[in-house]
Protein backbone atom coordinates (compact mmCIF):
# COMPACT_ATOMS: atom_id res chain seq x y z
CA UNK A 1 0.00 0.00 0.00
CA UNK A 2 2.94 2.23 1.10
CA UNK A 3 4.32 1.08 -2.09
CA UNK A 4 1.57 1.70 -4.42
CA UNK A 5 1.32 5.45 -2.94
CA UNK A 6 5.22 6.44 -3.34
CA UNK A 7 4.78 5.25 -6.77
CA UNK A 8 1.76 7.48 -7.46
CA UNK A 9 4.00 10.40 -5.73
CA UNK A 10 6.52 9.63 -7.85
CA UNK A 11 4.28 9.81 -11.42
CA UNK A 12 2.01 12.93 -9.74
CA UNK A 13 5.69 14.88 -9.13
CA UNK A 14 6.48 14.08 -12.48
CA UNK A 15 3.44 15.40 -14.45
CA UNK A 16 3.61 18.69 -11.99
CA UNK A 17 7.42 19.26 -13.35
CA UNK A 18 6.26 18.46 -17.18
CA UNK A 19 2.66 20.22 -17.06
CA UNK A 20 4.67 23.05 -15.53
CA UNK A 21 6.92 24.04 -18.43
CA UNK A 22 4.58 23.59 -20.67
CA UNK A 23 2.35 26.18 -19.36
CA UNK A 24 5.17 28.57 -18.64
CA UNK A 25 6.39 27.73 -22.23
CA UNK A 26 3.01 28.26 -23.34
CA UNK A 27 2.64 32.22 -21.97
CA UNK A 28 6.70 32.88 -22.51
CA UNK A 29 7.38 31.26 -25.57
CA UNK A 30 10.96 32.15 -24.94
CA UNK A 31 12.13 28.83 -25.17
CA UNK A 32 10.36 27.63 -28.40
CA UNK A 33 10.74 30.68 -30.48
CA UNK A 34 14.64 30.36 -30.38
CA UNK A 35 14.70 26.78 -31.36
CA UNK A 36 12.26 27.36 -33.82
CA UNK A 37 14.09 30.26 -35.62
CA UNK A 38 17.11 28.76 -35.15
CA UNK A 39 16.41 25.55 -36.50
CA UNK A 40 14.58 27.52 -39.59
CA UNK A 41 17.60 29.65 -40.24
CA UNK A 42 19.60 26.29 -40.40
CA UNK A 43 17.94 24.30 -43.16
CA UNK A 44 17.55 27.53 -45.02
CA UNK A 45 21.23 28.14 -45.08
CA UNK A 46 21.63 24.37 -46.40
CA UNK A 47 18.82 25.05 -48.63
CA UNK A 48 20.65 27.77 -50.59
CA UNK A 49 24.45 26.53 -50.19
CA UNK A 50 24.06 23.31 -50.88
CA UNK A 51 22.35 23.47 -54.50
CA UNK A 52 22.05 19.83 -55.33
CA UNK A 53 20.70 17.62 -57.33
CA UNK A 54 17.94 15.47 -56.76
CA UNK A 55 19.79 12.24 -56.06
CA UNK A 56 22.73 14.16 -53.85
CA UNK A 57 19.98 15.96 -52.38
CA UNK A 58 18.22 12.58 -50.40
CA UNK A 59 21.83 11.45 -49.26
CA UNK A 60 22.85 14.87 -47.28
CA UNK A 61 19.19 15.37 -46.04
CA UNK A 62 19.98 13.23 -43.34
CA UNK A 63 22.78 15.12 -42.01
CA UNK A 64 21.09 18.62 -42.13
CA UNK A 65 18.09 17.45 -40.12
CA UNK A 66 20.38 15.89 -37.24
CA UNK A 67 22.47 18.40 -37.11
CA UNK A 68 19.67 21.38 -37.20
CA UNK A 69 17.65 19.02 -34.53
CA UNK A 70 20.68 18.40 -31.94
CA UNK A 71 21.50 22.27 -32.29
CA UNK A 72 17.92 23.48 -31.61
CA UNK A 73 18.03 21.04 -28.60
CA UNK A 74 21.21 22.44 -27.08
CA UNK A 75 19.78 25.81 -27.27
CA UNK A 76 16.63 24.66 -25.74
CA UNK A 77 18.16 22.05 -23.14
CA UNK A 78 20.46 24.97 -21.99
CA UNK A 79 17.49 27.14 -21.51
CA UNK A 80 15.09 24.52 -19.73
CA UNK A 81 17.45 23.99 -16.63
CA UNK A 82 18.54 28.15 -16.81
CA UNK A 83 15.02 28.75 -16.50
CA UNK A 84 15.32 26.50 -12.85
CA UNK A 85 18.48 27.67 -11.89
CA UNK A 86 18.51 31.55 -12.43
CA UNK A 87 15.06 31.93 -9.88
CA UNK A 88 16.66 29.11 -7.44
CA UNK A 89 13.35 26.93 -8.49
CA UNK A 90 15.85 23.67 -8.89
CA UNK A 91 16.14 23.97 -5.15
CA UNK A 92 12.42 24.69 -5.02
CA UNK A 93 12.18 21.32 -6.92
CA UNK A 94 14.82 19.41 -5.05
CA UNK A 95 12.94 20.99 -1.50
CA UNK A 96 10.31 18.08 -2.21
CA UNK A 97 9.98 15.29 -0.55
CA UNK A 98 10.05 12.97 -3.69
CA UNK A 99 12.72 10.53 -5.22
CA UNK A 100 14.89 13.37 -7.33
CA UNK A 101 14.83 11.34 -10.28
CA UNK A 102 11.53 12.05 -10.52
CA UNK A 103 12.90 15.79 -11.06
CA UNK A 104 14.78 14.20 -14.67
CA UNK A 105 12.03 12.84 -15.63
CA UNK A 106 9.59 15.22 -15.58
CA UNK A 107 12.23 17.50 -17.09
CA UNK A 108 13.33 14.76 -20.01
CA UNK A 109 9.36 14.88 -20.64
CA UNK A 110 9.32 18.46 -20.70
CA UNK A 111 12.35 19.08 -22.94
CA UNK A 112 11.30 16.12 -25.69
CA UNK A 113 8.29 17.57 -25.73
CA UNK A 114 9.87 20.87 -27.15
CA UNK A 115 11.93 19.04 -29.21
CA UNK A 116 9.33 17.22 -31.22
CA UNK A 117 6.86 20.69 -31.33
CA UNK A 118 10.13 22.10 -33.19
CA UNK A 119 10.33 18.78 -35.30
CA UNK A 120 6.81 18.43 -36.60
CA UNK A 121 7.81 21.87 -37.83
CA UNK A 122 10.63 21.76 -39.24
CA UNK A 123 9.39 18.45 -41.68
CA UNK A 124 7.66 20.08 -43.43
CA UNK A 125 9.07 22.79 -43.77
CA UNK A 126 12.30 21.02 -45.68
CA UNK A 127 10.17 18.27 -47.56
CA UNK A 128 8.74 21.69 -48.83
CA UNK A 129 11.69 23.59 -49.46
CA UNK A 130 14.26 20.35 -50.69
CA UNK A 131 11.23 18.52 -52.37
CA UNK A 132 11.47 15.04 -50.18
CA UNK A 133 9.19 12.75 -48.66
CA UNK A 134 10.13 12.71 -45.02
CA UNK A 135 6.72 11.19 -43.29
CA UNK A 136 7.36 8.08 -43.52
CA UNK A 137 6.75 5.79 -40.54
CA UNK A 138 10.11 4.40 -39.84
CA UNK A 139 11.44 7.48 -40.34
CA UNK A 140 9.38 8.99 -38.13
CA UNK A 141 10.02 6.25 -35.71
CA UNK A 142 13.72 6.95 -35.94
CA UNK A 143 13.77 10.52 -35.11
CA UNK A 144 11.47 9.95 -32.07
CA UNK A 145 14.28 7.53 -30.73
CA UNK A 146 16.67 9.10 -31.65
CA UNK A 147 15.37 12.40 -29.70
CA UNK A 148 14.78 10.15 -26.83
CA UNK A 149 18.35 9.60 -26.41
CA UNK A 150 19.18 12.92 -26.91
CA UNK A 151 16.93 14.36 -24.41
CA UNK A 152 17.85 11.46 -21.81
CA UNK A 153 21.85 12.55 -21.88
CA UNK A 154 21.34 16.14 -22.65
CA UNK A 155 18.90 17.00 -19.82
CA UNK A 156 20.98 15.01 -17.48
CA UNK A 157 23.97 16.83 -18.44
CA UNK A 158 22.32 19.80 -18.54
CA UNK A 159 21.53 19.74 -14.84
CA UNK A 160 25.57 19.41 -14.72
CA UNK A 161 26.50 22.44 -16.85
CA UNK A 162 24.01 24.66 -15.29
CA UNK A 163 25.83 24.71 -11.92
CA UNK A 164 28.83 25.98 -13.99
CA UNK A 165 29.84 30.18 -15.22
CA UNK A 166 30.18 28.87 -18.62
CA UNK A 167 27.19 26.82 -18.81
CA UNK A 168 26.43 28.04 -22.74
CA UNK A 169 29.45 26.51 -23.44
CA UNK A 170 30.11 23.37 -21.41
CA UNK A 171 26.98 22.12 -22.30
CA UNK A 172 27.81 21.50 -25.83
CA UNK A 173 31.39 20.47 -24.54
CA UNK A 174 30.01 17.52 -22.77
CA UNK A 175 27.13 16.56 -24.69
CA UNK A 176 28.34 16.37 -28.29
CA UNK A 177 31.18 13.50 -27.53
CA UNK A 178 28.82 11.32 -25.40
CA UNK A 179 25.79 11.53 -28.54
CA UNK A 180 28.31 10.53 -30.86
CA UNK A 181 26.50 6.80 -30.98
CA UNK A 182 22.99 8.14 -31.16
CA UNK A 183 23.48 10.53 -33.76
CA UNK A 184 25.65 7.82 -36.14
CA UNK A 185 22.71 5.30 -35.21
CA UNK A 186 19.99 8.08 -36.30
CA UNK A 187 22.04 9.22 -39.09
CA UNK A 188 22.60 5.75 -40.64
CA UNK A 189 19.14 5.14 -39.65
CA UNK A 190 17.37 7.54 -41.50
CA UNK A 191 19.62 7.77 -44.25
CA UNK A 192 18.44 3.99 -44.94
CA UNK A 193 14.77 5.24 -45.18
CA UNK A 194 15.48 8.00 -47.20
CA UNK A 195 17.32 5.58 -49.68
CA UNK A 196 15.00 3.22 -49.68
CA UNK A 197 17.24 0.22 -48.05
CA UNK A 198 15.94 -2.82 -47.18
CA UNK A 199 14.65 -3.20 -43.60
CA UNK A 200 17.52 -5.29 -42.54
CA UNK A 201 20.00 -3.21 -43.25
CA UNK A 202 18.84 -0.57 -40.68
CA UNK A 203 17.25 -2.65 -38.23
CA UNK A 204 20.83 -3.11 -36.78
CA UNK A 205 21.01 1.08 -36.64
CA UNK A 206 17.21 0.91 -34.52
CA UNK A 207 18.36 -1.43 -32.02
CA UNK A 208 21.32 0.86 -31.48
CA UNK A 209 19.88 3.70 -30.73
CA UNK A 210 16.70 1.56 -28.58
CA UNK A 211 20.03 0.02 -26.90
CA UNK A 212 21.45 3.76 -26.26
CA UNK A 213 17.91 5.28 -25.11
CA UNK A 214 17.58 2.50 -22.06
CA UNK A 215 21.38 2.60 -20.95
CA UNK A 216 21.55 6.25 -20.82
CA UNK A 217 17.82 6.43 -19.30
CA UNK A 218 19.28 3.60 -16.74
CA UNK A 219 22.33 5.77 -16.30
CA UNK A 220 20.78 8.83 -15.92
CA UNK A 221 17.50 7.71 -13.32
CA UNK A 222 21.23 6.62 -10.75
CA UNK A 223 23.22 9.29 -11.09
CA UNK A 224 21.14 11.96 -11.03
CA UNK A 225 20.42 13.07 -7.25
CA UNK A 226 24.54 13.42 -7.11
CA UNK A 227 24.42 15.59 -9.93
CA UNK A 228 22.04 17.93 -8.65
CA UNK A 229 23.33 17.89 -5.19
CA UNK A 230 26.07 20.13 -4.37
CA UNK B 1 13.92 19.47 17.00
CA UNK B 2 17.10 19.69 15.23
CA UNK B 3 20.63 18.34 16.08
CA UNK B 4 23.78 19.28 14.93
CA UNK B 5 26.91 17.32 15.97
CA UNK B 6 30.77 18.25 14.86
CA UNK B 7 29.78 19.23 11.57
CA UNK B 8 32.21 19.97 8.93
CA UNK B 9 31.72 20.80 5.58
CA UNK B 10 34.43 21.24 2.80
CA UNK B 11 33.97 22.46 -0.31
CA UNK B 12 37.26 21.06 -2.77
CA UNK B 13 40.14 22.42 -0.32
CA UNK B 14 38.29 25.00 1.33
CA UNK B 15 36.74 24.71 5.08
CA UNK B 16 33.17 26.48 5.62
CA UNK B 17 31.77 24.89 8.65
CA UNK B 18 34.73 23.71 11.22
CA UNK B 19 33.14 20.87 13.95
CA UNK B 20 29.87 22.63 14.41
CA UNK B 21 27.48 21.97 17.07
CA UNK B 22 24.18 23.05 16.90
CA UNK B 23 20.51 22.02 18.45
CA UNK B 24 17.36 23.78 18.62
CA UNK B 25 14.42 22.38 20.77
CA UNK B 26 10.75 22.31 19.35
CA UNK B 27 8.93 25.82 18.93
CA UNK B 28 12.35 27.86 18.93
CA UNK B 29 12.50 30.78 16.53
CA UNK B 30 16.70 30.69 16.62
CA UNK B 31 18.48 33.87 14.52
CA UNK B 32 21.43 32.69 13.19
CA UNK B 33 23.99 36.04 12.83
CA UNK B 34 27.41 36.04 11.50
CA UNK B 35 29.58 38.37 9.39
CA UNK B 36 29.67 37.52 5.48
CA UNK B 37 31.03 34.06 4.38
CA UNK B 38 30.86 32.74 8.05
CA UNK B 39 29.39 29.84 6.45
CA UNK B 40 25.48 30.43 7.57
CA UNK B 41 23.94 29.70 4.29
CA UNK B 42 25.99 26.83 3.33
CA UNK B 43 24.20 25.53 6.74
CA UNK B 44 20.73 26.19 6.42
CA UNK B 45 21.64 24.06 2.60
CA UNK B 46 22.94 21.16 4.59
CA UNK B 47 19.78 21.21 7.16
CA UNK B 48 17.41 21.57 4.00
CA UNK B 49 19.53 18.56 1.91
CA UNK B 50 20.25 20.38 -0.56
CA UNK B 51 24.23 19.93 0.17
CA UNK B 52 25.84 17.21 1.71
CA UNK B 53 27.60 17.14 4.92
CA UNK B 54 31.53 16.34 4.70
CA UNK B 55 32.02 15.04 8.60
CA UNK B 56 29.83 15.50 11.30
CA UNK B 57 25.99 14.26 12.67
CA UNK B 58 22.79 16.13 11.34
CA UNK B 59 19.42 15.47 12.20
CA UNK B 60 16.16 17.44 11.82
CA UNK B 61 13.03 16.11 13.57
CA UNK B 62 14.29 12.77 14.26
CA UNK B 63 15.64 12.08 10.52
CA UNK B 64 18.89 11.84 9.69
CA UNK B 65 20.77 13.28 6.79
CA UNK B 66 21.82 12.91 4.30
CA UNK B 67 20.44 9.06 4.68
CA UNK B 68 16.43 10.14 5.58
CA UNK B 69 17.02 13.38 3.39
CA UNK B 70 13.20 12.78 1.74
CA UNK B 71 11.39 12.57 4.80
CA UNK B 72 13.35 15.46 6.22
CA UNK B 73 12.38 17.33 3.36
CA UNK B 74 8.62 16.59 4.21
CA UNK B 75 9.24 18.45 7.98
CA UNK B 76 10.91 21.19 6.42
CA UNK B 77 9.54 25.09 4.59
CA UNK B 78 12.63 26.89 3.43
CA UNK B 79 12.67 30.11 2.40
CA UNK B 80 15.73 32.13 0.69
CA UNK B 81 16.58 35.73 -0.89
CA UNK B 82 15.30 34.08 -4.00
CA UNK B 83 11.50 33.39 -4.44
CA UNK B 84 12.15 29.94 -6.09
CA UNK B 85 9.00 31.06 -8.30
CA UNK B 86 8.11 30.44 -11.31
CA UNK B 87 7.16 33.88 -13.22
CA UNK B 88 5.84 32.90 -16.27
CA UNK B 89 2.85 31.44 -13.86
CA UNK B 90 0.35 33.02 -11.52
CA UNK B 91 0.30 32.83 -7.58
CA UNK B 92 -2.00 29.84 -8.10
CA UNK B 93 -0.57 27.64 -10.16
CA UNK B 94 2.60 28.08 -8.32
CA UNK B 95 0.86 26.94 -5.46
CA UNK B 96 -1.00 24.30 -6.99
CA UNK B 97 2.59 23.34 -8.86
CA UNK B 98 4.28 22.70 -5.37
CA UNK B 99 1.00 20.85 -4.06
CA UNK B 100 1.67 18.32 -6.44
CA UNK B 101 5.44 17.98 -5.76
CA UNK B 102 3.93 18.02 -2.22
CA UNK B 103 1.78 15.66 -3.22
CA UNK B 104 -0.98 16.99 -0.80
CA UNK B 105 -4.81 15.65 -1.09
CA UNK B 106 -7.44 19.25 -1.14
CA UNK B 107 -5.22 21.06 -3.52
CA UNK B 108 -7.66 23.95 -4.17
CA UNK B 109 -8.54 24.10 -0.29
CA UNK B 110 -5.06 24.52 0.92
CA UNK B 111 -3.90 26.81 -2.06
CA UNK B 112 -6.58 29.47 -0.77
CA UNK B 113 -5.86 28.96 2.80
CA UNK B 114 -2.36 29.70 2.36
CA UNK B 115 -2.67 32.82 -0.21
CA UNK B 116 -5.27 34.48 2.72
CA UNK B 117 -2.60 34.39 4.61
CA UNK B 118 -0.05 36.03 2.71
CA UNK B 119 -2.64 38.48 1.95
CA UNK B 120 -2.24 37.60 -1.58
CA UNK B 121 -6.15 35.95 -2.52
CA UNK B 122 -7.32 39.02 -4.69
CA UNK B 123 -3.77 38.63 -7.26
CA UNK B 124 -4.21 34.93 -6.96
CA UNK B 125 -4.27 34.67 -10.81
CA UNK B 126 -1.71 37.21 -11.61
CA UNK B 127 1.53 35.84 -12.91
CA UNK B 128 4.13 36.18 -10.87
CA UNK B 129 6.21 38.16 -13.17
CA UNK B 130 3.80 41.28 -12.62
CA UNK B 131 4.50 40.90 -8.43
CA UNK B 132 6.71 43.05 -6.60
CA UNK B 133 9.40 41.94 -4.49
CA UNK B 134 7.75 42.21 -1.24
CA UNK B 135 4.86 40.40 -2.85
CA UNK B 136 7.01 37.91 -4.54
CA UNK B 137 8.71 37.28 -1.02
CA UNK B 138 4.91 36.55 0.85
CA UNK B 139 4.62 33.98 -1.93
CA UNK B 140 7.53 32.19 -0.98
CA UNK B 141 6.74 32.45 2.30
CA UNK B 142 3.03 30.71 1.06
CA UNK B 143 4.79 27.92 -0.88
CA UNK B 144 7.37 27.45 2.21
CA UNK B 145 4.51 26.71 4.76
CA UNK B 146 2.32 24.82 1.80
CA UNK B 147 2.82 21.59 3.16
CA UNK B 148 2.80 22.67 6.91
CA UNK B 149 5.82 21.87 8.19
CA UNK B 150 7.23 21.37 11.27
CA UNK B 151 10.82 23.36 10.81
CA UNK B 152 11.17 26.66 8.75
CA UNK B 153 14.77 27.47 7.38
CA UNK B 154 14.77 31.33 6.63
CA UNK B 155 17.97 32.43 4.65
CA UNK B 156 18.37 36.56 4.47
CA UNK B 157 14.50 36.82 3.58
CA UNK B 158 14.70 40.29 3.87
CA UNK B 159 17.20 40.79 0.92
CA UNK B 160 16.32 42.99 -1.46
CA UNK B 161 12.93 44.22 0.40
CA UNK B 162 11.90 47.96 1.32
CA UNK B 163 10.97 49.17 4.43
CA UNK B 164 7.03 48.88 3.93
CA UNK B 165 7.38 45.20 2.30
CA UNK B 166 9.95 44.53 4.98
CA UNK B 167 7.15 45.48 7.91
CA UNK B 168 4.69 43.23 6.00
CA UNK B 169 7.17 40.28 6.15
CA UNK B 170 7.67 40.71 9.88
CA UNK B 171 3.73 39.75 10.40
CA UNK B 172 3.76 37.03 8.02
CA UNK B 173 7.06 35.51 10.16
CA UNK B 174 5.16 36.01 13.51
CA UNK B 175 1.92 34.28 12.28
CA UNK B 176 4.59 31.52 11.00
CA UNK B 177 6.26 31.23 14.30
CA UNK B 178 3.21 31.86 16.49
CA UNK B 179 1.82 28.45 15.18
CA UNK B 180 4.50 26.37 16.85
CA UNK B 181 6.88 25.82 14.36
CA UNK B 182 10.55 25.53 14.51
CA UNK B 183 12.58 28.53 12.84
CA UNK B 184 15.83 29.11 11.90
CA UNK B 185 16.87 32.35 10.31
CA UNK B 186 19.74 33.60 9.40
CA UNK B 187 19.46 37.73 8.59
CA UNK B 188 22.16 40.71 8.81
CA UNK B 189 18.97 42.70 9.83
CA UNK B 190 19.71 43.16 13.34
CA UNK B 191 17.21 44.80 14.82
CA UNK B 192 14.37 43.01 13.17
CA UNK B 193 16.09 39.65 13.96
CA UNK B 194 16.36 40.82 17.66
CA UNK B 195 12.34 41.84 17.24
CA UNK B 196 11.28 38.22 16.39
CA UNK B 197 13.51 35.59 17.39
CA UNK B 198 13.95 33.78 20.60
CA UNK B 199 17.63 32.91 20.91
CA UNK B 200 20.53 34.17 18.90
CA UNK B 201 23.96 32.14 17.90
CA UNK B 202 27.13 34.02 16.51
CA UNK B 203 28.64 32.07 13.64
CA UNK B 204 32.39 32.79 13.41
CA UNK B 205 34.72 30.45 11.10
CA UNK B 206 32.72 27.71 11.09
CA UNK B 207 31.43 27.40 14.46
CA UNK B 208 29.00 28.46 17.13
CA UNK B 209 31.27 30.89 18.58
CA UNK B 210 28.13 32.50 21.20
CA UNK B 211 24.71 31.55 21.89
CA UNK B 212 22.75 34.14 24.04
CA UNK B 213 18.56 34.85 24.46
CA UNK B 214 17.49 38.55 25.24
CA UNK B 215 17.39 38.19 29.08
CA UNK B 216 21.44 37.63 29.07
CA UNK B 217 22.08 40.84 26.39
CA UNK B 218 19.74 42.59 27.72
CA UNK B 219 16.86 43.86 25.39
CA UNK B 220 17.76 46.21 22.64
CA UNK B 221 21.79 45.37 22.67
CA UNK B 222 21.88 42.78 20.20
CA UNK B 223 24.50 44.66 18.16
CA UNK B 224 26.60 45.44 20.86
CA UNK B 225 26.74 41.45 22.30
CA UNK B 226 27.36 40.66 18.35
CA UNK B 227 30.27 42.97 17.86
CA UNK B 228 31.64 42.03 21.35
CA UNK B 229 31.67 37.91 20.09
CA UNK B 230 33.22 39.14 17.02
CA UNK B 231 35.99 41.32 18.46
CA UNK B 232 36.20 38.38 21.06
CA UNK B 233 37.16 35.70 18.02
CA UNK B 234 39.40 38.49 16.25
CA UNK B 235 41.53 38.14 19.95
CA UNK B 236 42.02 34.91 19.83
Amino acid sequence: MKKEKRKSNYLRAIGAIAWKDLAAELRSRELLSGMLVFSLLVILIFNFALELDAKTRTSVTAGVLWVTFVFAGTLGLNRSMAIEKDRGCLDGLLLAPVDRSAIYFGKVISNLAFMIIVEIIILPTYSFLYNINLFQPGLLLVILLGSIGYTAVGTLLSAMSVQTRTRDVMLPILLFPIIVPVLIAAVKASNGYLQGLPTDQILPWINLLIVYDVIFIAISFMVFDYIVEE
Amino acid sequence: MIEVKKLIKRFGLKTILRGMDFSVEEGEFVALIGPNGAGKSTFLRILASLTRPTLGKVSVAGYSLPKESAEVRHELGVVSHLPLLYVDLTAEENLKFYGKMYNLPDLTTRTNEVLEMVGLTARRGDLVRTYSRGMQQRLAIGRAVLHDPSVMLFDEPYTGLDQDASAMLDDVLRTVAARGRTVVMTSHDLARTEDLATRFDVLSRGKIAASATKKDFGNGNLLSFYKDVLAEGKKQ
